[in-house]
């Protein structure tokens, strides 16, 4: 009888667990970084603010969305002297283009967890199509998303005049993010 | 000349070596620190830094040189405070020799910039990123710079003194032929 009980429950409470759709982000536990090599030395830097909406329900992944816009003032490259630099016209130009904003398409399963997640990426005035893995952890709280691509800078002309000579600072840029979401 | 009056020509070489480095990376850190950030600035770090890394390197050679060789001895005619004088003053370059670039290494770690040797080799950092303990460290290297020329500048003047001054055979333990210059 109890045995029953208890099977009924475990029945009742995974297709429960699965329709918990995450929309919630943690800032405090998200992130998103980025490393590239200067002189043949790896650096790294992240960004303090950014903003993600995003809707993701574990059994229907296929109809997940994800806006992340990222404020560029609140970039940190490494060193002061590489924070403000970036500002410039020659880097981000921020002042008019102050955010680099990533909207979703589509969204593929490829199983074990793991995603494909489509979409585009503005940054400086240009937008290009980018296709991102992402890997899904279920957790007892929260629900994480890592993923990471590679971005060359110069597509989107980060980097102008002086600065497109890569043998100072590489064109690829390796982008990390970690979103945590709960379902609440 | 006896060859007792010469240091041997391992240390000769490793001398002028590394005075054709310092020579280098000295004004060469002064004038990129100033410089506003550009790719030619980027290069130029790393080139000090890459000499920065060869000196830490053959000062490491020349201890373990000095360590097993004994100097030829000073010529007769240099009084007892010059000579205490002189030991305390290589004692002090050898001691800025190494201190300078490990100062340099240090930093670099602090600032978040790793050291990577020619670009290929990565050398471990020392310390985690911490841009307070990088300004500190920034300006410990400076000092110990700046200690050094003050050093170099008393070691030349006083070769220079005894070799052309006192008319003592000075500059030919270096690698000078008594031919060429007397």
């Amino acid at each position: 009888m109890k045995l029953n009980a208890m099977i009924v429950l475990a029945a009742l409470a995974t297709p429960m667990a699965h329709a918990v759709e995450y929309r919630t982000v943690l800032p405090k536990q998200s992130a998103v970084q980025f490393e590239f090599r200067q002189m043949g030395v790896p650096v790294k830097g992240h960004f303090k603010r950014f903003a993600t909406e995003m809707a993701f329900d574990p059994a229907k992944p296929e109809a997940a969305r994800a806006r992340i816009e990222i404020d560029l003032a609140s970039i940190d490259a490494g060193s002061a002297e590489a924070d403000e630099e970036s500002a410039g016209k020659l880097w981000f130009n921020r002042s008019v283009y102050p955010k680099a904003v990533f909207v979703s398409s589509a969204v593929r399963a490829l199983g074990n967890n793991r995603f494909e997640l489509r979409g585009t990426l503005t940054l400086k005035g240009t937008t290009r199509d980018m296709t991102i893995p992402v890997s899904y952890t279920p957790g007892a709280n929260a629900a994480t998303f890592d993923g990471g691509f590679a971005l060359r800078r110069l597509d989107f002309g980060i980097g102008e005049g002086m600065w497109t000579d890569v043998s100072a600072v590489a064109n690829e840029v390796q982008v990390k993010f970690r979103i945590a979401a709960t379902g609440n | 000349m006896s060859a007792s009056n010469r240091y041997s020509t391992t240390a000769i070489l490793l001398h002028w070596l590394m005075a054709l480095l310092i020579f280098t990376t000295f004004p060469l850190g002064l004038y990129m620190v100033d410089l506003p950030l550009s790719p030619d600035k980027l290069k130029l770090y790393s080139y000090h830094k890459w000499i920065g890394v060869t000196v830490f390197l053959l000062i490491a050679i020349r201890l373990a040189w000095r360590a097993t060789h004994t100097p030829p001895p000073l010529p007769d005619g240099i009084v007892v405070w010059q000579r205490r004088a002189s030991r305390i003053a290589h004692g002090l370059l050898y001691v800025l020799m190494i201190a300078i670039p490990l100062s340099g290494w240090l930093m670099s770690s602090a600032k978040g910039f790793q050291t990577v040797w020619f670009g290929v080799l990565p050398l471990p950092d020392l310390l985690d990123r911490n841009r307070e303990l990088g300004d500190l460290l920034a300006g410990v290297h400076k000092a110990l710079n700046f200690s050094l020329l003050a050093l170099v500048i008393l070691h030349v003047g006083a070769a220079l003194k005894h070799h052309f001054i006192e008319r003592q055979p000075f500059l030919q333990r270096m690698g000078w032929s008594r031919k060429e210059r007397t």
